[in-house]
């Protein structure tokens, strides 16, 4: 579970990127966080995965107080989330497998570890026959997907995306939510940053809006999630 | 730490310096001329400690006498000396032996020229005792006490000569220090720069594995190995050449100067190089761990 209570956040130019925030989300929900530029969006994601601090207030994830978190802890905390981003930040001088085997590598994980499970995420994201491809040879959507198995090939419990469909075209956009609601009936929470209506009109599901740092909205709207 | 992980920090410690080449082989330059000033300042200090020590265990101390003294009165002096707990053996060198060696020395071949001194020997009065101690620590106490001793005219001993190569070795020993402190230095910004580029260009993959929860560890471990791989290359390549050198030149000076073959002993590269490959891939190794560790760590809070 993730509690946000009371979040402020200030930047040393006096601009407050969050006012106030309180948002909590259980296991296993779906959730977009909406607004437009500089709403405030990406601040939060940040605030959550320990990239910045929050000015005052308190987050807890999983029962862990964030603030009260030691800075040798935080990489073993990151290691509950998958991030997804709009530029899918592929490493172009590996392959489809290598990109998804580098988030485990990285974390230590164990050659036969890996060699069991990026198979199956490929699998999952549907790129098992695109495995030696480069990422600059696939398209857009096929890049996003590599991204999200590299993202839970160290199986999360919480995936964060940021604007995943921002540079996809309307097909491939529907694809990548698809995808990620099948993630989220697996089990996996999921909170997709976007600024896209049409998307949030089409999934439905629980939207939080913010503007200008505020939380304006917190609804539950119709769609085919529900 | 997983021999996979290890394996992993020293495949992207290698990309690092493939990507890089000119950096790394220019870093490689700097600390290779580090390490050879090192290693051959290090080769000439070791072999001048050598002598030096050499010169103190063989050559010992003489004594000469006032020249009026009789045979007698020197032996019985000699007894006195040789009664000395810090004397280990002493040999007298009366005036005839004296002549008698420095003839057999210096006219070999040449007999004839000394017959012109048959019946006069010019090194009378020249009867003396060579004197080896227990204890080379012993000698300035020993030589003060025979030139305080009645009828004593002078006293060589060895820390004279030795004197002379212990200055040039301090100055030799200065100097090492003065160059290869520069050129660690450079050697250092050098693999600092290197690194640098290599952190530029990785800099994406070290966010995305910082967001995937790799240790601060694993982010910095290839670019260090990267550096320490610098350092043991420009540490290898002026090891081998000093080998080389080394061996070579001693032969040529041994053979060149066979006639001061007791003052110029070298020590056998056998006994040298296991010390000197240890403390240079010590020294390359060091320059490039550092080098690098402290360049990243940089690099990431910034």
């Amino acid at each position: 579970m993730i509690e946000i209570l009371d979040v402020c956040k200030a930047y040393g130019t006096g601009n407050r990127a969050l006012r106030d925030i309180n948002i909590t989300i259980e296991d296993g929900e779906f959730v977009f966080i909406m607004g437009r530029s500089g709403s405030g969006k990406t601040t939060l994601l940040r605030l959550l995965i320990k990239e910045e601090e929050p000015s005052s207030g308190e987050i807890i994830v999983n029962g862990i107080e964030l603030q009260r978190m030691r800075r040798r802890q935080v990489p073993r905390y990151r290691r509950n989330f998958g991030i997804v981003f709009q530029d899918f930040r592929l490493l172009k001088d590996r392959n489809v497998f290598e990109n998804v085997a580098f988030a485990q590598r990285v974390v230590g994980a164990s050659s036969r570890a890996i060699r069991e499970s990026v198979p199956e995420m490929l699998k999952l994201v549907g790129l098992s026959s695109k495995y030696k491809s480069l990422p600059q040879h696939l398209s857009g959507g096929e890049q996003q997907r590599v991204a999200i198995a590299r993202a839970l090939v160290n199986q999360p419990e919480i995936l964060l995306a940021d604007e995943p469909t921002g540079n996809l075209d309307h097909q491939n956009a529907a694809e990548i939510m698809n995808l990620l609601w099948d993630i989220n009936q697996m089990g996996t929470t999921v909170i997709v940053v976007t600024h896209s209506e049409e998307i949030v009109e089409q999934m439905g599901g629980r939207v939080i809006t913010l503007d200008r740092g505020q939380m304006i909205e917190d609804e539950i709207r119709d769609g085919y999630q529900e | 730490m997983r021999i996979g992980v290890l394996w992993y920090c020293v495949r992207q410690g290698l990309k690092n310096i493939g990507r890089n080449i000119w950096f790394s082989l220019a870093s490689v330059a700097t600390v290779s001329a580090c390490v050879f000033l090192f290693c051959l300042f290090f080769s000439i200090i070791s072999n001048i400690r050598f002598m030096i020590k050499n010169m103190e265990s063989t050559v010992g101390i003489t004594v000469l006498f006032e020249e009026d003294l009789s045979e007698t009165d020197i032996l019985a002096m000699g007894a006195a000396i040789g009664g000395r707990s810090e004397v280990k053996d002493m040999i007298y060198v009366s005036a005839k032996e004296a002549w008698d060696s420095f003839q057999k020395d210096y006219f070999a071949g040449h007999e004839e020229l000394a017959a012109g001194f048959a019946e006069d020997n010019p090194l009378a009065g020249s009867a003396s005792y060579e004197i080896h101690l227990y204890d080379i620590g012993d000698q300035e106490k020993m030589v003060a006490w025979l030139k305080a001793m009645d009828g004593v005219r002078q006293v060589n001993y060895s820390s004279a000569v030795a004197a002379g190569f212990s200055g040039f070795n301090r100055v030799v020993g200065l100097l090492s220090l003065v160059i290869t402190s520069v050129l660690l230095l450079v050697a250092m910004f050098l693999i600092s720069n290197t690194i640098s580029v290599a952190a530029a260009f990785r800099k994406q993959e070290s966010q995305i594995m910082r967001l995937v929860g790799a240790t601060d560890f694993m982010i910095r471990a290839p670019f260090v190995v990267e550096g320490v791989l610098i350092g043991m290359i420009g540490a290898g390549i002026p090891l081998a050449g000093i080998y080389i050198l080394y061996t070579r030149s001693v032969a040529y000076l041994t053979e060149r100067f066979e006639v001061l073959s007791s003052v110029f002993l070298f020590l056998p590269m056998e006994e040298i190089y296991p010390v000197m490959v240890a403390v240079a891939m010590c020294l390359g190794m060091g320059i490039g761990f550092f080098g690098s560790h402290f360049t990243i760590r940089k690099y990431m809070k910034a």
